[in-house]
């Protein structure tokens, strides 16, 4: 293995990070509780938002599931870059290409699932309920 | 034409050759970061299976078989305090990992305290709603509509109480054992399956109880 010129131990390290991971420097300190902070800001206001949303009378009632559908989905982004710390730096490839995948799943096994459901219950005879 | 561009060491856009590990000539990741991945995997694996309960709760909503349907059966105040819980919950979570990261014995394990006590008051208002309904006969086994319900949120409420357990043995692991190396793995490993219990009590909350709530 060839170690290049310029090579400090331990620079590396700073560029690979798992989920979650965060800075172990005295400086770090700051900013990683300001992230956390920033994160529970911002996840209350979704929460509060989700909360007013079911409770109004102001958006068209059928458009209030949607409504609801995209704050949670907000809110769990929220969770992910501020609390689980997945970000699209390169270090963090494996991580979000797994959530990738998984989103992927999830999207397939809930729409697909709904999707086929309704077409089931379309179909079937008014005898059989 | 450049030597340096033929030196197999280096990208083919001329940018320096990545040392950290896990990167081409850094070496192996360090095993905190395959541990996390590890975990992670385990964790998204965890959410598709919950996906799979939320498809079934989606089909089975309206099958309330002359029961009580969600709009009878929630209560936006108790869903409201129990968000508020588990949010918090994860924000001290998060400070605990700082206070971790500092080797700060005394500020860790008080968040983490407050970390379980915020766990432990959820599992209370969640227990007081599923014992309400059981009351009055609305079990799991009244419709398909309440089945998928307390399948799908009792399987939250599993993992919350899972959770609780692990943060407990956490706390006496790293009083007796300090930060030792092993121990900020499994630490580690334990504010993600925290973290990830809150992101799916969001949709929780969000898609069975809002949502239920303006059926």
């Amino acid at each position: 293995m060839s170690t290049p010129a310029d090579y400090e131990p331990g620079a590396g390290l700073e560029g690979d990070s798992a989920p979650g991971y965060e800075s172990e420097t005295r400086e770090g300190v700051r900013a990683a509780i300001r992230g956390y902070l920033i994160g529970l800001v911002l996840a209350s206001a979704l929460t509060v938002a989700s909360f007013w949303a079911s409770s109004t009378h102001l958006i068209y009632g059928p458009g209030v599931p949607i409504a609801l559908v995209v704050l949670a989905v907000a809110q769990m982004g929220i969770h992910l870059v501020f609390f689980l710390h997945i970000t699209t730096s390169p270090d963090n490839t494996n991580n979000v290409l797994a959530l990738a995948f998984g989103v992927l799943i999830v999207f397939v096994l809930v729409f697909g699932t709904v999707w086929a459901m309704a077409h089931m219950n379309a179909n079937m005879m008014p005898s059989m309920g | 034409m450049n030597a340096a561009v033929l030196d197999h060491d280096h990208g083919h856009d001329g940018r320096k050759p990545s040392t950290a590990p896990g990167h081409g000539t850094g070496g192996p990741a360090a095993k905190r970061i395959i541990v996390g991945d590890g975990f992670w995997v385990f964790l998204i694996s965890d959410i598709i299976m919950f996906s799979a309960f939320f498809a079934a709760y989606a089909i089975l909503a309206p099958a309330t078989a002359a029961g009580p349907s969600a709009r009878q059966i929630f209560d936006p105040n108790s869903v409201a305090i129990e968000t508020a819980c588990l949010l918090l919950s994860s924000f001290t979570c998060g400070l605990a990992s700082v206070a971790a990261s500092q080797r700060s014995q005394k500020w860790t394990q008080a968040a983490l305290l407050l970390t379980g006590l915020l766990g432990f008051a959820f599992l209370l208002l969640e227990a007081r709603e599923f014992s309400g309904l059981l009351a009055r006969g609305d079990g799991p086994t009244r419709s398909a509509f309440l089945s998928a319900f307390f399948t799908l949120v009792g399987c939250h409420g599993l993992h919350v109480t899972a959770g609780l357990l692990w943060l407990g043995t956490m706390m006496a692991q790293i009083y007796a054992k300090g930060f030792r190396r092993d121990i900020q793995h499994r630490y580690f490993c334990f504010t993600l399956f925290w973290h990830a219990l809150d992101i799916i009590w969001v949709a929780i909350f969000g898609l069975v109880y809002l949502v239920g709530l303006n059926l």
